[in-house]
C-alpha cells in the first residue's frame, strides 16, 4: 500500500481535512487522509471521558458552519442529525436572575427595562446588517496585494464595492466600532450588566481578550458573521461533535478518499524543493503529488516541515502568531440532572455565566498575570437533555468552555489544576445547589492539555488568535494568506487560515479550491 | 570600555584596547565612529597611509568589527539556511567570504566566517546583525553570543607583512594559505590567533587576541616592522585599497535591506555581482526561493567596475547611456583615483544591458577649480574585478618581501 502515490495526503482528519479531503476526492483527485488519533475529528470529535458518559471533548456546539457546506457535502444524508437547533442562551445572574435570548431575533428578550427594550431592535438590526456584510469576507479566498494577478484585482474590486454597497451610514459606523472594545460599544446601547454581560461574553469567547480590550467588537461582529450563514445555529449534532466529522468522513471516503487512524504524520518530506509525500512516526514514507495540513501554522511550519526549509522572516512571522489559548473546556459526569436557578431542568439550551462585563473583565485581569480566573466565566451545556445517548439513563453530561485559563499559568498548571476545578464547581453551584455532590467524575482540560491531546501548539481553538491584525489578507502570515505554503505542493487548512476556527468547514473548502486551480 | 555608572547614551564612543597607541601616532586627530567605536579616519594623510598598504606594511584597528560566536551541534546546518554558499566545505581552521540576504534574496550583509572548531564558528560583520542572527537560529540546537568586546583585533596588511609577522617570531607563517588561520605565540607567551585575510586584496593578515593582550601586539608589529616602514592607516587609505580589490562597502556599496526604507532601494546578492557567492545546489537557505526565481529572469541591473576617462574620481556620478546626458542608466557608489593602477576606478550600479563587459557610458562629474565648477560627461568603461589582483597576495608560501 505505501509504494502507491496519491495526488493528496491531507495531515489531520479534523472538520477542516476532512472537508478538504471530501472535496478533493469529488474533483477525482487520490486522497489519502492521515490522522494521529485513533478516531477522526480532532477537536470536534466526541470521546468518553468516563464509563458511560460521552462529551464533544473540545468544541461542543455547532454555530458556524455554513448551509452550503454541509447541503454540498450532503452530510443529512451520510447520518448528520441535529438533537438541538438554534438553542436559546440563558444569561444567569444570581442577582439580575434569567434573561433569554434567541439567536438573530431582533425582538429584545424579556425582562428588560423600557430603555434597553428600545435600544434591543436598533442595535440588533445594525449589528446584524454588519454581520452580513462580512459575511461573504469569511467565506472568500483572501487576495494578495499588490500581485498584478487578475483574480487578486477582481477580489479586491468586489472588496471594494461590496463596502460601498453596505451604505456610508452602515460603513461609517463599522469603521467607528471595528476596532472598539464591545464594553463601550454595549454601554452606548444598554443599561442591563445581565445582557451586556451576555452579550459580551460572545465578544470574547475563546479569546485572549477581556470586554475592555480593544478589537472585541471585531471578534463579536466575526462571530455573528459566520453564524449568520450557518445552517445550524447554536446547534447541537446528535452524538456529539464527532457525529459531524463521521458525516464529513463519510462524504470523502464516499468520494473516493482513503482515511486512516491512528497513523501520526512525523514530518512532511521535501523533493527539489517542493512537498512530495510524508514520513510516518513509524518512519514509513508515503508520497503524493501534494500535500495538506490540517495541523496549526506552528506545527505544520515549524514541526512538520522545520525551519530550515523556510526563509528567515517567515519562520519570524510564524513564531511571532499568537496562538496560546486561554480558555479551558470543562467535563462532568453527574448523577442527577442540573438545576439551575431560574430554568426549567435540565438545560434546555446554552447557559451562560458572566452577569455582566465587568465580571469578565475582572475573571480576565486574572490570566493578564498569569493567573487562571478564581471566579470564572462559563459557556454550559447539558448536551444529554437533548442527546440522552451520551450518558447511562437518568445521569447526566455537562459540558462547560470556561474562561479564562491562561496557557502558561505563571504557578505551573501541574499543582493547581485541583485548585481551578475547585473555583469552577463553587461557581457552578452557586448557580445550581446540589450539582456539586451530584458529580462522579470530572475532566478539565487546561490549554496544555488541549495543545498535548488535540496537537495545537498553544492549545488555542482557533490555532490562532483571531483578531484584525491576524484575519483575512495576513492569516495566519502576510505572503502565506491563500492556503499555500511558501514551499511549492504544500498547503494548509485549518483553522489557522482564513476565516479561522469554530467548526466552520470554510477553511478546508477554499484550501481544497486552492489546491485545484494550480493542479487545473 | 562602558562604565556602569553613566547611562549609554551619555557617554563617549567606545575606545578599543589599541586607542592609547594609535592616539599616539595621529597627528591630526581625524576620528569616526565606527559600530559605536572611535576609529582613526586619518594617522597623517591618505597617501601617505595607502602606500604603506601596497608598498610595505600597514596595520589598522579591526576591533569594531561586530563578531559572534556560533556554537552548537547544528551550527554548520544553521550557518548553511543563513548564508547563501555552503559552509559544509570549510575545513577546521578556514575562513570563507560569505553574504546573507533576507527572504527576498535582498543583501543584508557580508562578512567572514571562521571555522573555530568542529562545531564552532565566528561570524565577523559590519554591522550589527543580533536580531536576524536569532530569528534565524529558531528550530536549531545552536547558540549565538555577540563577542565583539571579547576580542581585540589588527589588521596587517602589505607585501611586507609576512615578514614582519616572522620578525616577530611567529615561525611557519608563510605556510598559512590565503583564508587559512592558526594560533601563534609571540613574546613572552602571547596567544594570536592568525588569519591569512583582509580588506585590502594584497598579502595580509588579521590577528585576533584577547584585549589584555592589544598593547603587546601592537607593540610587537611596530617593532619588528619597524625597519620594513610598517605604519598604522585609517579607514580612508583603506577604502582605497579596498576599491582596487573590487570589495564592497555597506552603506556606501549597498544598503543592508534590514535599513533601506524606500521601495526598491535594497539590492540582491544577484544584483550586486555576488552570484558567485550562492549555491543553489546546497539545499534551502533564506532568499533562495526568491533567488532562484530572480535568476531565471532578465536582470534589472548589476553591479560593475568601471574605468573611467581622466584622473578625477567620480564619486557620485550619474551615468548616461549617451553623452548628452539624455538617459540615466545608473550612478556611481564609489570612486578613487587608484595610484597603483593608474586608473581612474569606480563601482557602479548600471541598468540593464549597461553592466555587460565593455560596454561605454558616460559619467556626469563635477569639476571643482577654485570654487568654479565645470559639469564634464566622461565616457567610462566596464571593466573586470577586481582591478588590481597582485599574484602575491595568493602566493604560498607568502613572500619574503
Amino acid at each position: 500500500m505505501s509504494a502507491s502515490r496519491y495526488d493528496c495526503i491531507v495531515v489531520g482528519g479534523g472538520h477542516n481535512g476532512l472537508t478538504c479531503a471530501a472535496y478533493l476526492a469529488r474533483a477525482g483527485r487520490s486522497v489519502l487522509v492521515l490522522e494521529a488519533q485513533e478516531a477522526v475529528g480532532g477537536a470536534a470529535r466526541t470521546r468518553e471521558f468516563a464509563p458511560g458518559f460521552r462529551v464533544s471533548a473540545c468544541a461542543h456546539l455547532l454555530h458556524l458552519m455554513p448551509g452550503w457546506l454541509s447541503r454540498e457535502l450532503d452530510l443529512a444524508r451520510r447520518g448528520l442529525r441535529m438533537a438541538a437547533e438554534r438553542m436559546p442562551t440563558f444569561a444567569l445572574s444570581a442577582t439580575d436572575g434569567v434573561l433569554r435570548i434567541d439567536p438573530r431575533a431582533q425582538d429584545p428578550p424579556a425582562g428588560l427595562s423600557d430603555a434597553d427594550a428600545r435600544a434591543y431592535p436598533r442595535y440588533a438590526a445594525r449589528m446584524n446588517r454588519l454581520a452580513a456584510a462580512l459575511r461573504p469576507l469569511l467565506e472568500a479566498v483572501p487576495p494578495r496585494l499588490g500581485t498584478g494577478d487578475w483574480r487578486d484585482r477582481l477580489a479586491l474590486l468586489r472588496l471594494g464595492s461590496r463596502l460601498r454597497l453596505i451604505g456610508r451610514r452602515d460603513l461609517r459606523e463599522a469603521l467607528r466600532i471595528g476596532g472598539m472594545c464591545v464594553q463601550d460599544l454595549l454601554d452606548e446601547h444598554f443599561e442591563s450588566p445581565l445582557l451586556k454581560g451576555a452579550l459580551a461574553f460572545d465578544a470574547v469567547l475563546g479569546t485572549n481578550y477581556g470586554p475592555r480590550s480593544p478589537g472585541t467588537v471585531f471578534t463579536l461582529l466575526y462571530r455573528m458573521a459566520a453564524g449568520t450563514a450557518s445552517a445550524h445555529a447554536l446547534s447541537q449534532p446528535a452524538g456529539g461533535l464527532g457525529a459531524l466529522c463521521e458525516a464529513l468522513a463519510a462524504a470523502a471516503s464516499g468520494a473516493g478518499a482513503e482515511i486512516r487512524t491512528g497513523v501520526p504524520v512525523a514530518s512532511i518530506v521535501l523533493r527539489d524543493d517542493r512537498a512530495a509525500g510524508v514520513r510516518l512516526e513509524t518512519g514509513e514514507e508515503l508520497k503524493a503529488g501534494c500535500v495538506i495540513s490540517n495541523a496549526d501554522p506552528g506545527t505544520t511550519y515549524l514541526g512538520l516541515l522545520g525551519a530550515e526549509h523556510l526563509d528567515t522572516g517567515f519562520v519570524r512571522r510564524v513564531a511571532h502568531l499568537r496562538t496560546r489559548g486561554m480558555a479551558a473546556k470543562l467535563h462532568l459526569a453527574l448523577e442527577r440532572p442540573p438545576r439551575f436557578a431560574g430554568l426549567d431542568d435540565p438545560s434546555p439550551g446554552r447557559i451562560v455565566l458572566a452577569p455582566s462585563p465587568e465580571s469578565i473583565e475582572r475573571a480576565f485581569n486574572h490570566a493578564k498575570y498569569g493567573e487562571f480566573s478564581t471566579h470564572p466565566a462559563l459557556e454550559i451545556l447539558v448536551p444529554s437533555a437533548a442527546d440522552p445517548t451520551l450518558a447511562p439513563p437518568g445521569k447526566h453530561v455537562l459540558s462547560a468552555i470556561v474562561q479564562y485559563a491562561p496557557y502558561r499559568l505563571a504557578a505551573g498548571w501541574a499543582g493547581h489544576r485541583d485548585r481551578f476545578l475547585d473555583a469552577i464547581l463553587a461557581q457552578l453551584e452557586a448557580h445550581a445547589p446540589g450539582l456539586r455532590a451530584s458529580v462522579c467524575a470530572a475532566e478539565l482540560l487546561t490549554p496544555q492539555d488541549i495543545e498535548s491531546q488535540f496537537r495545537i501548539r498553544g492549545g488555542h481553538w482557533h490555532h490562532a488568535e483571531l483578531a484584525l491584525d491576524q484575519f483575512f489578507m495576513v492569516r495566519p502570515v502576510p505572503g502565506a494568506a491563500q492556503y499555500r505554503a511558501p514551499v511549492r505542493g504544500l498547503y494548509l487548512c485549518g483553522a489557522g487560515c482564513h476565516p479561522g476556527g469554530g467548526v466552520m468547514g470554510v477553511a478546508g473548502r477554499n484550501a481544497a479550491r486552492e489546491v485545484l486551480r494550480e493542479a487545473a | 570600555m562602558l562604565t556602569e555608572t553613566e547611562p549609554h547614551y551619555r557617554q563617549p564612543l567606545l575606545r578599543t584596547p589599541f586607542h592609547e597607541r594609535m592616539r599616539a601616532y595621529s597627528q591630526v586627530d581625524a576620528l569616526v565612529p565606527w559600530s559605536g567605536y572611535s576609529t582613526v579616519d586619518v594617522f597623517t594623510g591618505v597617501e601617505q597611509e595607502y602606500f604603506a598598504i601596497r608598498n610595505s606594511a600597514s596595520l589598522y584597528d579591526l576591533t569594531p568589527m561586530v563578531k559572534y560566536r556560533i556554537a552548537g551541534p547544528q551550527a554548520r546546518r544553521y550557518l548553511d539556511r543563513l548564508l547563501t554558499r555552503s559552509v559544509g566545505k570549510l575545513a577546521p581552521g578556514r575562513v570563507a567570504y560569505a553574504i546573507w540576504c533576507d527572504d527576498r534574496g535582498r543583501l543584508i550583509d557580508d562578512g567572514t566566517v571562521f571555522r573555530i572548531a568542529e562545531s564552532e564558528y565566528r561570524l565577523c560583520t559590519a554591522e550589527r546583525q543580533l536580531d536576524w542572527l536569532l530569528d534565524s537560529s529558531i528550530g536549531f540546537d545552536v547558540e549565538i553570543a555577540e563577542v565583539t568586546a571579547d576580542i581585540a583585533a589588527l589588521a596587517l596588511q602589505g607585501p611586507c607583512s609576512c615578514s614582519v609577522l616572522r620578525a616577530m617570531g611567529l615561525a611557519g607563517v608563510e605556510a598559512l594559505a590565503p583564508f587559512e588561520f592558526k594560533h601563534f605565540v609571540f613574546g613572552a607567551g602571547t596567544r594570536a590567533l592568525v588569519s591569512r585575510t583582509g580588506f585590502t586584496g594584497d598579502l595580509g593578515y588579521e590577528l585576533w587576541v584577547d584585549p589584555p593582550e592589544a598593547e603587546r601586539l601592537w607593540d610587537g608589529l611596530m617593532d619588528a616592522g619597524r625597519v620594513r616602514t610598517i605604519r598604522p592607516v585609517g579607514s580612508r587609505a583603506l577604502n582605497i585599497a579596498r576599491l582596487e580589490a573590487g570589495f564592497l562597502m555597506p552603506n556606501i556599496d549597498f544598503v543592508s535591506s534590514a535599513h533601506t526604507l524606500r521601495n526598491g532601494t535594497a539590492r540582491s546578492a544577484l544584483e550586486l555581482a555576488l552570484g558567485w557567492l550562492v549555491d543553489f545546489a546546497k539545499g534551502h537557505f533564506t532568499g533562495r526561493r526568491a533567488l532562484l526565481e530572480e535568476s531565471r529572469r532578465k536582470p534589472l541591473r548589476r553591479l560593475a567596475g568601471l574605468d573611467v576617462v581622466g584622473t578625477k574620481p567620480a564619486h557620485n556620478a550619474l551615468l548616461y547611456s549617451d553623452r548628452a546626458g539624455r538617459r540615466q542608466v545608473g550612478s556611481v557608489t564609489s570612486a578613487a583615483w587608484s595610484p597603483t593602477c593608474k586608473r581612474n576606478l569606480a563601482l557602479a550600479m548600471l541598468d540593464a544591458p549597461h553592466f555587460e563587459m565593455g560596454r561605454q557610458v558616460w559619467a556626469e562629474i563635477y569639476v571643482n577649480r577654485e570654487l568654479v565648477w565645470e559639469r564634464r560627461m566622461v565616457p567610462a568603461r566596464v571593466v573586470e574585478r577586481p582591478f588590481f589582483a597582485p599574484a602575491r597576495r595568493r602566493a604560498t608560501p607568502a613572500g619574503d618581501f
